[in-house]
């Protein structure tokens, strides 16, 4: 059997998430006939033509209707749905949109569920993390099962241009419930690199103290255009907002640099970074668990450290 | 009755060290601390809340898994829960499993709510709240940091990637909960002596009907590769030196 993907397209209505140019990278590790992305929007035309640019990319599909100017889970699920019969595999990025979209999908499709791919082995073999990255899993979904996948981005390069796919208008005929309704985003906004994709970030502990003790970080990672992350005990007290927590239960990411400061390298914070190209460490416990996988390591007062390491750059 | 389900599942405790068994054949789970998810945990003591505030008259509590379950139950009671509902289940469970078991509950306790957590920390498929959505055909509000009930509806603000989104769900509906949302309280022993009374029912899959259908057959399991040793510096000139020499500067 060659396999048919179809990738659900993540969007803010005007530029393509990157997160699709890894599911696209992780659908051509299959041996694959077709790959197709859908966009789903009111007016999908402009994200439709970044999508038909990546390479290994066969087809768009513009999935436009007015419900579709949030992008909501149980609006989205019975459209995608109504695309998946011809596809043998249904892909979205593991971030927050994607995890809730998925799974919707495959309950509608009663298809089994793969989270996380971090790996393929074939069409039907997967690897992919539990246990907070403790213990990696190979799964086999059974013959003939239809496959819903959520790609873990991490894991993935995106997949360059360089294509030039055909896009064509899907015209479907499904109910859409009105039982779900958007209220409002409020998104942290910053002119810092996004998080998800940077090439460097900074992470701030529970030993940054305070939202102003956070504000050394910024500095920092402004010097060095880095994108600044936090731990979960930093963002439950308040230090920073919620979007910028990384862990098993945040962000996990794959930056070239990792610069983890005041942080004790909990399991659930080190699986948000494994996949790191070069983890630093600054820490003033020489026993804290989070030198056991840093790269270089360097005990000592972050309060004195970070202004010293801003004076050298 | 106003009524919440509330999903509870054992986990291996996450403070335990993971070990991956040598033949490859699992984790070792035996002799190892278990817990209620802590997402779960969140769930219950949401649930609670409201029924404290008077929009909600019970909590219910429900795991699906082997006989050893029943201690999480029991501790659910503890918390407060009012009765627990236990579906016996040796074997892997898959979510579409699980999800077909809870639409079998929900259709006879008919609850308001279903608050389930937004993962379980064991198996971090995250699924079975959006699975059980669907397959119900109700409104999902997953990763909840707040949820108010005006009449009828949910008003729920997520946690996203982007920051927080908040929608509204008419109910009844799905949520499931992340870290924030609030923080459990602590069971008190006079309350784990009261739990033994409350009511704790089991049933059987093939009782409800279901098939412990699976479609997701795990092959090996492996520890996760190990990174290299670093080096340490010993002061912040020194960590530029290194920075730069490895061309991350
Ligand atoms: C040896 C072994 C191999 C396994 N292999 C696989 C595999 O290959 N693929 C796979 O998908 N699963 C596998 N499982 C896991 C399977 O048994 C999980 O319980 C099931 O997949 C549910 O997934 P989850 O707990 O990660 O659900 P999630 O969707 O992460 O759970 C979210 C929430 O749903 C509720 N919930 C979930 N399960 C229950 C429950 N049993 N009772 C009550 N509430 C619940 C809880 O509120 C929980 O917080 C394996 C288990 C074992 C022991
Ligand atoms: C279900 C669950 C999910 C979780 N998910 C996540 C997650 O996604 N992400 C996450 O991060 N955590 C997560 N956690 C929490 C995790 O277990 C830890 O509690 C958390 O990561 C600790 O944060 P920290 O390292 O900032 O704080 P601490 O553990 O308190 O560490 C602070 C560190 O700062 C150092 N320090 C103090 N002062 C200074 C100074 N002046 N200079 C230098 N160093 C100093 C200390 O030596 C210490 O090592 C989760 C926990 C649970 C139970």
């Amino acid at each position: 059997m060659t396999a048919r993907i179809l990738i659900v397209a993540e969007h803010d209505g005007a530029k393509l998430n990157p997160s699709t140019a890894k599911c696209v990278t992780c659908a051509r590790a299959i041996d694959v006939a077709d790959i197709s992305v859908a966009v789903c929007a009111v007016d999908a035309a402009a994200v439709a033509a970044q999508a038909a640019q990546l390479a290994g990319v066969n087809h768009v599909l513009r999935v436009e209707n007015p419900a579709n100017e949030h992008a909501l889970a149980a609006v989205l699920a019975p459209q995608i749905a109504a695309l998946a019969a011809p596809y043998s595999h249904v892909f979205g990025p593991s971030t927050t949109f994607g995890k809730d979209l998925m799974a919707r999908i495959s309950g509608l499709l009663d298809a089994p569920q793969v989270s996380d791919i971090m790996a393929v082995e074939s069409a039907t073999r997967f690897q992919r993390p539990i246990y907070a990255g403790n213990a990696i899993l190979t799964v086999e979904v059974a013959a003939g099962a239809k496959v819903v996948g959520t790609v873990r981005t991490a894991s993935f390069q995106a997949a360059p241009d360089g294509g030039s796919a055909p896009i064509e208008k899907a015209s479907l005929d499904v109910a859409i419930p009105q039982h779900t309704r958007f209220v409002s985003v409020s998104a942290g906004r910053s002119d810092r690199p996004d998080l998800q994709t940077a090439a460097r970030v900074i992470s701030g502990g529970r030993a940054l103290g305070s939202a102003e003790g956070f504000k050394i970080l910024y500095a920092l990672a402004d010097k060095l255009g880095a994108a600044v992350g936090a731990s979960r005990a930093a963002v439950d007290a308040g230090y920073a907002p919620n979007e910028m927590q990384v862990g098993q239960t945040g962000k996990i990411i794959a930056p070239q640099l990792y610069v983890a400061i005041g942080i004790s390298g909990a399991i659930q914070h080190l699986t948000g970074i494994k996949d790191a190209r070069t983890i630093v460490a600054i820490n003033k416990d020489g026993e804290a668990p989070i030198f056991e996988v840093a790269d270089i390591g360097l005990v000592g007062d972050l309060f004195q450290i970070i202004p010293e390491i801003e004076r050298l750059l | 009755m106003k009524r919440i389900l509330v999903g509870i599942k054992r986990v291996v405790d996450y403070n335990v060290r993971i070990r991956v068994k040598a033949d490859g054949s699992g984790v070792i789970t035996d002799g190892v601390k278990m817990s209620i998810n802590p997402f779960d945990e969140i769930a219950l003591e949401e649930a609670l809340r409201i029924r404290e505030r008077g929009a909600a008259e019970e909590v219910v509590v429900v795991t699906v898994g082997p006989a050893d379950c029943q201690q999480q139950l029991r501790t659910a009671l503890a918390m407060g829960a009012d009765r627990a509902l236990h579906v016996l289940a040796d074997g892997v469970i898959e979510p579409l499993v699980t999800a077909r078991v809870l639409l079998k509950l929900v259709e006879r306790e008919q609850p308001l709510l279903v608050i389930l957590g937004k993962q379980a920390i064991d198996d971090d498929n995250g699924q079975t709240g959006q699975l059980l959505a669907a397959l119900w055909q109700r409104p999902q509000a997953t990763y909840a940091s707040k949820v108010e009930l005006h009449d009828g509806a949910a008003r729920v603000t997520r946690e996203v990637d982007a920051g927080l989104e908040t929608l509204d769900v008419d109910m009844p509906a799905v949520i499931t909960t992340d870290l924030r949302l609030n923080e459990p309280r602590y069971v008190k022993l006079p309350d784990i002596m009261k739990a033994k009374k409350k009511p704790l029912d089991t049933l059987t899959l093939s009782a409800m009907g279901v098939e412990p259908r699976v479609q997701l057959k795990p092959v090996s399991f492996q520890a996760p590769a190990n990174r290299k040793k670093g080096v340490m510096v010993k002061d912040a000139a020194e960590l530029v030196a290194a920075l730069k020499q490895r061309g991350l500067l």
